[in-house]
């Protein structure tokens, strides 16, 4: 039998081992999974986590996929994280990023066809802005009414869908689409393009920002009055107050970070990689960033790295669905396992397993 | 009441080792039928690691238990009770949204129906001299009442050994002499007592035996009646011990002063403080005692700032801050402590570096900018572990990895060093080994000796005597008119704390 015995000082090796752990456990079950469905697993895994990074044939297109791909996701987690470790939980981030691409997008479209050099910036902040407004929703609801932030935040995700389905096809929808829905095509006006600043490596102002973020937080966070009163009121909310932190303002602060965070995301997915608002320009990145928040153990540099194994696994795995024929499903539960075993194993940095034997009661 | 040879619990040799310490090395006693039986020892000492052993929550390393001659090792608790070992926790473990007798069925394997439970409850309440009303709700009910579930859920089951967690830390000295006489009632009836404290007057007079303990060893076993406070107090802590050293000196000014302080807890069953009013002098210690729950969280949330009330109703240094938040209150030079430690006055899981940051960044300027000088953080960490002589291996450790003690002088030695003009600490010394104890009590006197206005909420008298020059008590979130100390007795004292919250006819009926 095993007993699980709780350590006096977290242990700092398995906080840092588990990830790894998680990934290796993920790998074993996942062959297993692709076994049963008759697919060799060794193939399976070797297809989605070395091929799009070193396959002669695929790696051309897949490389640069990854910094696209983990750039939204890495600057949303990052703001996400320190919510959610201050204890504030903003589950509606996706909600925000779709806000943020509305409002820069708008706030761009305002201006077409002008080649003014500041509509890129202005649409940069409100984006920002737009994300940090649907954020103060769940925030003021919370802060005034005691509301639950988590439910006000989910439920305003499937209001900003329903918007952005209407932004679509009506206030911007493109005059010259055809009918088609859709907004302009922002990528290929040059004033509100998010272009590919080095050729091939997929790097845009997006992953430029989720860089800034990832180093800008862990400042915040190691150096920081401010990233310590967040780290506190997770920890310890009553010794925050004792601290003099302001539960109120720490909710605003948090979800407002966020927020524009989610915000300027959306922004440059947008003007970058898929160019334009339509129906479902977004890929789910606001609620995969949860996973790679949590996935990177809410620290910047675990996300930075979360973020770039994520976008892996969706590039591999949609790889192993065009190579092997793999059903979805089984991509989508492989990255489940993913965050199931980092959850399972988080309790050795707080305990230790010891085998041992219960006596007969 | 002993009998003649005969032996109920027998423990010998028991072991019980963590990870870095040694609580218990080769312990071993023997409780006999009836026997109020004491263990003695400064609190790391291994008396709870030992009587949960007992209990059945912790399981020996090595070493054997006998209980009537049997073998006795209990898996769990619920098999000590089977074999008539109870127990009460000094933490209670009750429900204040649910009334008593559904408090006390929830301990039970197989409850009776609500109705039969109730009666057999007020049954034993009244042989025992503990009257308890079984509908009432659990949160209504003062500290020594809530003991009296506890104490009434273990009866019910007829023990024939009881260990008691320090039982007299929450009663005023009215409740502790009923305590008492259901304690010797249930003695004499047969059941043994096994009688956990520190409180050495106590033990004296109620215990026949005493087992003194020492870091998780026997150090001695001895009759305590026919040995002084001292000799009990110096076999457990195995140094002579100095009583703290007071000068008297003129008091200064007013530091802090209160008037009128009405505010609601923050908690559903705490207690709104009502109209508080009190004044500290520069130098002077003022000493609050009263039950847990009559308004001291709530005293001290008011005076740290975590709790606001209008400007004027608490001025510190004549100037009004009644409405200002805690680091405000820090600047003025208003510090406080307190009484839980960990999640309170310390974050669990963070090192004490970053504990030291918590309420020192303000007044020892360890943030510039909003960013914190981690240097200067850990070189005020490693001067409070220094002058405090907090025993840690070092000031990255976690708070939660300290004992009571330690971590307290730790938290009381943070606010002490920031050369504070107001000092407001809440059970200072709660769950801490005498000569800690004895630490941070010199330590409060020093600072009062260089000026501070210092208050001390305590539960503890003895404390209040020793240190306090005037004394105040808190009862149903009023505070009684400050008296000075000197000249006080225990009586007095005791109705100020509110007398025995309407007990004083439960033995009457059963002498």
């Amino acid at each position: 039998m095993f007993i699980l015995e709780k350590r006096p000082t977290p242990s700092r090796f398995w906080t840092a081992a588990t990830p790894v752990l998680a990934v290796i456990l993920t790998m074993i079950a996942g062959g297993l999974m692709f076994a049963i469905l008759g697919k060799d697993p060794v193939e399976a895994i070797r297809t989605i986590f070395w091929d799009p990074l070193f396959d002669p044939q695929f790696a051309s297109y897949s490389r640069p996929q990854l910094l696209v791909k983990a750039g939204p996701l890495i600057l949303i987690a990052i703001g996400l994280s320190l919510g959610f470790r201050a204890g504030i939980w903003n589950i509606g981030a996706e909600g925000q990023y779709i806000m943020g691409a509305i409002f820069g997008a708008a706030a761009g479209l305002a201006f077409y066809p002008s080649e003014n050099r500041l509509i890129f910036p202005l649409m940069v902040v409100a984006g920002a802005f737009g994300g940090w407004v649907w954020a103060m929703i769940p925030a003021i609801l919370r802060t005034r009414f005691r509301t639950n932030e988590i439910l006000v935040s989910l439920l305003l995700v499937y209001v900003a869908q329903s918007l952005l389905a209407s932004m679509a096809l009506g206030a911007l929808r493109s005059p010259e689409g055809g009918g088609f829905p859709g907004s302009r095509n922002l990528s290929q006006w040059p004033a509100s393009a998010n272009p590919e600043l080095i050729a091939g490596t997929g790097m845009h102002w997006g992953v430029v920002a989720a860089f800034i973020a990832v180093i800008a937080s862990y400042i915040l966070l190691q150096r920081h009055i401010l990233g310590f009163h967040i780290r506190l009121a997770g920890e310890a909310p009553r010794a925050a107050r004792f601290a003099g932190v302001n539960p109120n303002r720490l909710v605003v602060l948090c979800m407002g970070i966020s927020g524009a965070l989610a915000g300027l995301a959306g922004l440059f997915e947008v003007t970058g990689p898929a160019g334009q608002i339509s129906i479902d320009f977004n890929s789910g990145y606001g609620f995969t960033a949860i996973i790679v928040a949590f996935l990177g153990r809410l620290n910047p540099i675990g996300i930075l790295l979360a973020g770039l194994l994520m976008a892996l696994t969706y590039i591999g795995g949609e790889l192993a669905q065009f190579m092997l024929g793999l059903p979805s499903a089984a991509i989508q539960a492989f990255q489940g396992m993913l965050l199931f075993f980092l959850l399972a194993v988080d309790m050795l940095g707080n305990y230790r397993i010891r085998l041992g034997f219960g006596r007969a009661a | 009441m002993t009998g003649t040879g005969e032996v109920l619990l027998r423990v010998e040799g028991l072991t019980k080792a963590y990870p870095g310490v040694v609580a218990n090395s080769d312990v071993s006693f023997a409780v006999a039928p009836g026997e109020v039986h004491a263990l003695l020892g400064e609190n790391g000492a291994g008396k709870s690691t030992l009587v949960k052993m007992i209990y059945g929550l912790v399981k020996p390393d090595s070493g054997t238990m006998t209980l009537r001659g049997a073998a006795y090792a209990p898996a769990k608790p619920g098999s000590a009770r089977q074999q008539g070992v109870a127990m009460v926790f000094q933490h209670f473990s009750l429900f204040e949204a649910l009334n008593v007798a559904e408090n006390v069925a929830l301990g039970m394997q197989h409850p009776p129906r609500m109705r039969a439970l109730a009666s057999r409850i007020r049954q034993v309440s009244q042989d025992y001299g503990l009257p308890l009303d079984p509908d009432r709700l659990v949160g209504d009910l003062s500290a020594g009442e809530r003991q009296r579930v506890e104490i009434i859920r273990c009866l019910l089951q007829d023990p024939k050994l009881l260990i008691m967690d320090e039982p007299t830390s929450v009663l005023t000295p009215q409740e502790v002499d009923i305590l008492f006489q259901t304690l010797r009632q249930l003695s004499a009836e047969g059941t043994a007592i096994l009688y956990i404290s520190h409180k050495l007057e106590e033990i004296r007079a109620l215990c026949d035996t005493a087992t003194i303990l020492r870091r998780g060893k026997v150090v001695a076993t001895c009759t305590p009646r026919e040995k002084s406070a001292r000799d009990l107090a110096e076999m457990m802590v195995g140094e002579t011990l100095t009583p703290p050293a007071r000068s008297a000196k003129a008091k200064g000014a007013v530091a802090l002063e209160v008037s009128g302080l009405s505010v609601r807890s923050p908690n559903p069953f705490g207690t709104a403080l009502k109209n508080v009013s009190f004044s500290v002098r520069k130098g002077e210690i003022l000493g609050i005692a009263g039950v847990a729950g009559n308004g001291q969280d709530e005293l001290l949330l008011a005076l740290s700032g975590e709790l606001r009330t209008a400007r004027d109703t608490i001025r510190i240094n004549d100037a009004g801050c009644g409405d200002a938040g805690p680091n405000e209150r820090r600047r003025a030079g208003l510090v406080a402590a307190p009484e839980e430690r960990l999640g309170h006055a310390a974050a669990p899981d963070m090192s004490l570096t970053e504990n030291a940051l918590l309420s020192g960044a303000s007044r020892k300027g360890l943030v510039s900018r909003g960013l914190i000088d981690w240097a200067a953080t850990r070189a005020f960490a490693g001067q409070i572990v220094d002058r405090f002589d907090v025993r840690t291996p070092g000031i990255w450790v976690a708070a939660r990895a300290l004992s009571g003690g330690n971590l307290q002088k730790f938290v009381v030695g943070r606010e002490l060093s920031q050369a504070p003009a107001i000092v407001v600490v809440n059970q200072p010394t709660w769950g801490v080994d005498a000569s800690a104890a004895a630490a941070i009590r010199q330590a409060l006197i020093d600072r009062a000796a260089e000026g501070a206005a210092v208050v001390v909420i305590s539960q503890d008298l003895d404390e209040l005597l020793e240190i306090a020059d005037r004394f105040a008590a808190l009862n149903g979130g009023r505070l009684t008119e400050p008296r000075p100390t000197q000249g006080l007795t225990v009586d007095e004292i005791g109705l100020m704390m509110g007398g025995a919250h309407g007990m004083e006819v439960a033995h009457h009926v059963h002498p």
